[in-house]
This record gives structure tokens, sequence and C-alpha cells, in this order.
């Protein structure tokens, strides 16, 4: 299918961007990796006279650790270059993991993490471990910056919680201390190129074998990525055992509201998110920092 | 429409082109510059047949405009043949019998080209997933994963001469 009509503008600077975005409120789409919103243009999901490139802009293609705080992801670092990565792959693997799962290296290669999220599919597969991850989406709109966490970003299906004029610079990330671990499970029909029936990603912090506090978020099974609220209360203050897990599971499968679709029908997905939270929560506590 | 020129490199030529700033690569590769190696299946970065080098890296050419290149350099499969020998990759894919009407060919040697750059020794599940993104109606894969797995055998031989 053929693109529609529009005009290119490759930004020099974020506030060139921003500002082109803002002048152009909703007729104008930003554009990093450009692999879905070429997608989204084609099939007319998005209309914009406007595609505004921000590959140009300098300062947003690093992968940042600093000890004690956390990483911050660059809004240009793609897929590929987080699957890459050897400090997250040592420091938070289970990101490295989620971003290894989306569609093909073709595309991973010139996809961002940051596009993955802007762009709010229900089952974008960075979203729940970001979730999980209690991750902050860093965003700078003209002179003005704010940051949103990323549990107040998604708003429903393709829809966030940006402002016409933001631009994502990056995501800080914290790290994961002593006694936390995280996860991040996807199940689909097909290994790659395939969107997730469900992906479940946990985040733990353990005290004395015991859960002192985790989240469990839920990806595939709503119009944004959820969290298991109830499931995350029945495991805190309690030993990790296959009943207490199974526990969990249940009340992450009652929380959840997934649809029916091409790729599975609502029943299945319920159960598979009882089978993957139980999977990401027994992870996430063997991969203790 | 807007249009613009852009400089870049194509097949090891550089090159100055005015491209409108809708057309995609694959479809600029294919009706501007000729280049009709580069296949068009999907459309929607699903089958790999259009997958061409971006700075030495695979990349689906139909979720690229051509306006990216700017700056950059593109290979397509008409340029890995070096000076009238084909490439490790070419000359396994037709020893080992590695495909059958040929239509996924050039975007599963140009990934091919790609992993073996990033990982020159990889492993039967590190070529798979390497070649995830590029479908085959007709192989099965089994002789393009022996094919790609013989040429990384030669290709490090070659390195160590
Ligand atoms: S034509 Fe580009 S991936 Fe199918
Ligand atoms: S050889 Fe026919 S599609 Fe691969």
């Amino acid at each position: 299918m053929s693109l529609p009509a529009f005009d290119y503008v490759k930004a020099g600077s974020l506030q060139e961007a921003s500002q082109l975005a803002k002048e152009k409120a909703g007729k104008a789409v930003i554009m990093a990796g450009g692999t879905d919103v070429i997608l989204l243009l084609k099939d007319r999901v998005i209309a914009a006279d406007t595609v505004i490139d921000i590959k140009g802009i300098e300062g947003l293609n690093e992968i940042a650790y600093k000890e004690g705080e956390g990483f911050r992801i660059g809004a240009l670092v793609t897929l590929f270059e987080l699957q890459s990565s050897e400090v997250i792959k040592e420091k938070l693997p289970a990101l490295a993991d989620a971003a290894h799962y989306v569609a093909s290296a073709q595309i991973r290669r010139k996809g961002t993490m940051v596009g993955n999220i802007c762009n709010a599919s229900p089952s974008a597969d960075t979203a729940p471990i970001l979730l999980a991850m209690n991750a902050v989406v860093k965003v700078v709109n003209g002179e003005e910056k704010k940051d949103i966490p990323i549990g107040e970003f998604f708003k429903g299906v393709k829809k966030t919680a940006l402002q016409p004029g933001d631009i994502v610079t990056g995501v800080f990330i914290p790290e994961l201390k002593k006694n936390e671990g995280s996860a991040y499970f996807k199940h689909a029909v097909r290994k790659a190129m395939d969107l997730a029936i469900v992906g479940v990603g946990a985040w733990v912090k353990m005290d004395g074998g015991k859960v002192a506090d985790c989240r469990i978020t839920m990806g595939g099974v709503g119009i944004t990525p959820l969290r298991a609220y109830n499931a995350e209360k029945i495991l805190i203050g309690n030993a990790i055992t296959e009943e207490l897990l199974e526990q969990a599971g249940v009340a992450a499968s009652q929380e959840c509201k997934p649809i029916s679709d091409v790729r599975a029908s609502a029943e299945y997905r319920t159960d598979m998110i009882r089978v993957y939270t139980k999977r990401a929560v027994k992870k996430a506590v063997e991969t203790l920092a | 429409m807007a249009k613009r020129v852009i400089s870049f490199k194509l097949n090891g030529v550089d090159r100055d082109e005015l491209v409108l700033d809708n057309m995609t690569m694959v479809d600029f590769l294919r009706k501007q510059m000729h280049l009709t190696g580069t296949k068009r299946g999907c459309e929607e970065g699903e089958c790999g047949a259009c997958t061409i080098l971006l700075d030495g890296k695979a990349v689906t050419s139909c979720t690229m405009l051509a306006v990216e290149a700017d700056g950059h350099e593109i290979v397509t499969i008409e340029g890995v043949r070096k000076d009238g020998v084909l490439h490790p990759i070419q000359k396994e894919f037709i020893d080992k019998w590695a495909l059958q009407c040929g239509f996924c060919t050039p975007g599963m040697i140009m990934s091919a080209i790609s992993l073996l750059n990033e990982n020159p020794n990889p492993t039967e599940h590190e070529i798979r997933d390497g070649i995830a993104g590029n479908l085959c109606r007709c192989t099965g894969y089994v002789k393009i994963v022996e094919a790609i797995a013989s040429a990384a055998k030669i290709m490090a031989k070659e390195v160590a001469k």
C-alpha cells in the first residue's frame, strides 16, 4: 500500500521538533525508527501532513547507567541495541528479553523502545516490564521539561498522555537494588514477528524469604498494559510457594480484561495470564540482584 | 508534493537522487533505481523480502522512507557480489540448495550478512533468530540454516588466513 502525501522534516533540535509539532497540532507525527509510524501512515490509522524525523537530534541515542540510580534509555536507542547492551543484559536482563521479543531483527535494528511505547499498542512488549520497573517517561515541550510516570502514560489503544509538542527524549528506569528482581515473559503463537497473546512483567523485592513488595503487569489483555494489584497483594508479606503463586495467578487472571481475536480467545488469554504470572514471579525471584 | 535531493552511497557508489518525501525505500529502489533484486512482499515489515543493509545492518525497506537514506549507506542484493565473485553466503545458498522459487532469497541473504557481521560464529538457534523476520514458503528453512552455518565457517577461515 502506498503512503499518503506528507512533508518530511528532519528536525535539527528538540525545540524545532517540538515547536513544529505544536504548530501542526494533531497533523504532525513524530518519527524515530519509523517502523511503526510508516505502517500506521500506510494503513491510514494516523493522518498527518507532516512527518517530523528526530533521528538527527543529538544526545538521544545513549544507554546511560548511573550506579545507585538507574538507566536512561534515549529516544533513539534501538531495540536491537537494547537487546545487545552488555550493561542491560547484566543489570536488567528482563528489559533485554522484552526488547528481543519485539518483531524481527530487521525491525529491532531500526525501531526504538521509546517508539514501542509511544505507539501504545496494548501488546507492546516493552510496556509491561517498564510498568513493572516503575519507569519514568522524560518529555520536552519547547522550553518546558516534564516527567510522566509510566503508570500514567498509557491512556488507551494507540493513546498516550502526550500533548501536541511533547517530544519524548528518553525513559528513566530505576536500577534493581539488592534483593530485587524482575522478569518479562511473552506468550505468542510464533517466537518471532508476532504480537503477544499475553505478556507478563514482574518486579519483586524480597526480605528474608518473604515478598516485601512487588508489581505484576500484564500486556495484551486490556486497552493498556495493566497492573495486577490483587495478585500483588496476595504475594506481599508471604513466602513464595507453589500454592501462593497459583493464588496470585488466579487473581491476576481475574483482573485482566482480554478480548477474543484472531490470535486467541479471551478465555485462553485469561488462563495464560494465570500461567505466565506464576512464571514471571518465579523467574523474578530467581534473578534477585 | 515535496521532494528533495538526498546524498547517499548505494552499492558502493556515491549518489545524489531526487526523491519524493512519501516514497518508501523499497519503491525507490525498484521503481526509481531499477534495482528489482529487493522484493516487495507484504509491505508491512512482516515478510523480510525487502530486506536491505542500512549502514551494514539489515532492515526492512518497506518500513523505511527513501529520504531517511540521506547521509547513509545502502547495500542491496545487487551490491553483494564483489568484482564478479559471489559472496560466500550467496555461494553456499547455491551449493546447499537453500532456495527454490528464490523470492525470499535476496532478503534472506541480506539478513544473513548482517547476522554474521554481528555474530560471526552463531549457533543454530541464533541463525534461526536472525532470519525469523524472513518468511520462506518453499524450503522449510532447513537448507537455509545449513547454508548460513556453512558460510559462517568459510568466512571464519578466510578471516583466519
Ligand atoms: S515487503 Fe517489507 S517486510 Fe514484507
Ligand atoms: S525459496 Fe521460495 S519463498 Fe523461499
